[in-house]
């Protein structure tokens, strides 16, 4: 059934098909209007869960691990300052290997105090073992709802996994939604069976026990090589999906007329689909322009960058982030995986939509525009500003 | 005694055999821990009445009453004294370890 819904509904809507046990959450702009729907939702009957209404993020989370600690499917949702408040329970809960899933409404962060889109939130916490998705659209947004608790859940991942959506630009822009039945996705969700390290009354458990010197490193490298081993399953299930909904994602990444294309922009998140319609236009030029956009950016998809833009000059990539001191985040995870190129393209970062400010379609093409050009480019470029730098 | 008994422990050979998350089953000791003690307190039998303050007091739970007499489990004792201290008959006394 189609329906026209914001982000945050598709999000709510995602959740009920996949059926959490307990949602624990506290309201933040621009995610609450997603959890405002789920507490509709479990009053009216129509999920049948737990709704806790916890006193901050940091309990939400903490909430959810103890759900997950006992083989229950766990949900919670947060942006900007709320994660960040949340950021000390989120190692917590990879660490443990809970695979619960969270949705992020990106969003700025203080100061200046801000509510409205950018990643400064989510590139905070690229290092806390969460698997990282962005998704493009209200229908991947329901989507990658479902897709999210079939990997986290998996026997060889059991990670938890942080969905992203663009605050306002996705969450609060509507759009026509594909809602799948509860039969198909019960059908491809099964319920959550946990066999690894439950706690049950008649076999308790210590949790989050601690590993000095002699044993911590070993439990953190585990976790990182499980984790590197997500890739796999992260497309497996993208695949399943496709089958049995007929939405494919293309698994890590996605890409755009990049099969050809002389130079690239790399992207995550709603601007994607304007730089889609920014490269119809550059095509129509004959101008051989790309786009390749980073679904995950944990586990970070560096075969795919490699393999896509290996016959480019230049490639742009643009961040929604400063990570103050050095360059966009995105840039420098891309640049990495440039390293170990034979001929890499040049690369240059185009930082944009901070703060809520629009990424145009003109911003875009010029940033194609200077990428085509054969005149040098500084290599951090700020996108639309409104004075001189 | 019905404390928990140290039970022997492969460490694993192959970081895939640790266990998934910081978890691990409730009551398992793998080792004793008592190695910073520089005194032990001995409990003087005949003067002990039984009234299990020292039962209470001890921090680490290392006295055992479920038998004819109060027993302490040295593996486990970090010899803070707490239990002397408190003992209304004076009848546990700090021995050196070393004596």
């Amino acid at each position: 059934m189609k329906k026209f819904i914001c982000g945050n509904d598709a999000v709510a809507e995602g959740v009920r098909l996949s059926k959490p046990h307990v949602i624990s959450a506290y309201p933040i702009t621009p995610q609450t209007i997603a959890v405002e729907r789920l507490s509709e939702m479990v009053e009216d009957g129509s999920l049948k869960a737990e709704y806790m209404h916890v006193e901050s993020e940091h309990s939400a989370l903490a909430a959810a691990m103890g759900v997950s600690s006992v083989g229950a499917r766990a949900f919670t949702a947060t942006s900007s300052q709320g994660l960040l408040y949340m950021a000390e329970c989120l190692p917590y809960a990879s660490g443990a290997r809970m695979p619960i899933v969270m949705m992020n409404a990106n969003r700025a962060l203080a100061t200046p105090w801000n509510i409205y889109g950018d990643q400064m939130d989510s590139m905070f916490l690229l290092n806390s073992g969460w698997i990282q998705v962005y998704v493009e659209d209200a229908q991947e947004a329901l989507d990658m709802m479902i897709q999210a608790y079939k990997i986290a859940e998996h026997d060889e991942v059991l990670a938890p996994v942080m969905v992203n959506l663009d605050g306002f630009v996705l969450t609060h822009t509507y759009e026509l939604v594909d809602i799948p039945t509860h039969e198909s996705v019960d059908a491809f969700l099964p319920p959550i069976n946990m066999t690894k390290q439950v706690m049950r009354v008649e076999d308790p458990k210590s949790l989050c026990i601690s590993a000095g010197n002699d044993f911590n490193f070993e439990f953190k490298i585990k976790q990182e090589k499980d984790l590197q081993a997500s890739r796999k399953i992260i497309n497996e299930v993208d695949k399943e999906f496709g089958e049995a909904f007929g939405r494919f994602y293309n698994g890590l990444i996605d890409t755009y007329m990049c099969d050809d294309a002389e130079v690239i922009l790399v992207t995550t998140g709603s601007v994607t689909g304007t730089a889609r319609i920014v490269v119809d236009k550059l095509r129509a030029e004959n101008k051989k322009v790309g786009v390749l956009k980073l679904r995950y950016l944990r586990p970070f998809p560096s075969d795919e960058i490699r393999d896509v833009v290996k016959s480019c000059s230049r490639i742009g990539v643009v961040d929604k982030n400063i990570s103050f001191g050095y360059e966009g985040t995105i840039y420098t995870n891309v640049n990495s995986s440039l390293l170990s190129m034979e001929k890499a393209p040049e690369s240059i970062n185009f930082i944009g939509g901070l703060g809520g400010r629009d990424i145009t379609k003109n911003d875009l093409e010029d940033a194609f525009n200077k990428l085509l050009s054969q005149e040098s480019i500084e290599k951090v470029h700020y996108m639309n500003v409104r004075c001189e730098l | 005694m019905s404390r928990p008994k140290v039970k022997s422990w492969d460490e694993p050979k192959n970081v895939d055999a640790y266990p998934v998350g910081a978890t691990c089953d409730s009551d398992h000791l793998v080792s004793i821990n008592a190695g910073w003690r520089s005194v032990r307190p001995v409990i003087d039998q005949e003067k002990c009445i039984m009234c299990l303050r020292c039962f209470l007091v001890c921090p680490d739970g290392v006295i055992d009453k479920a038998g004819d007499q109060l027993v302490i489990d040295y593996d486990y004792c970090k010899g803070c004294g707490v239990c002397a201290h408190e003992c209304r008959p004076k009848c546990i006394e700090m021995v050196k370890e070393d004596k």
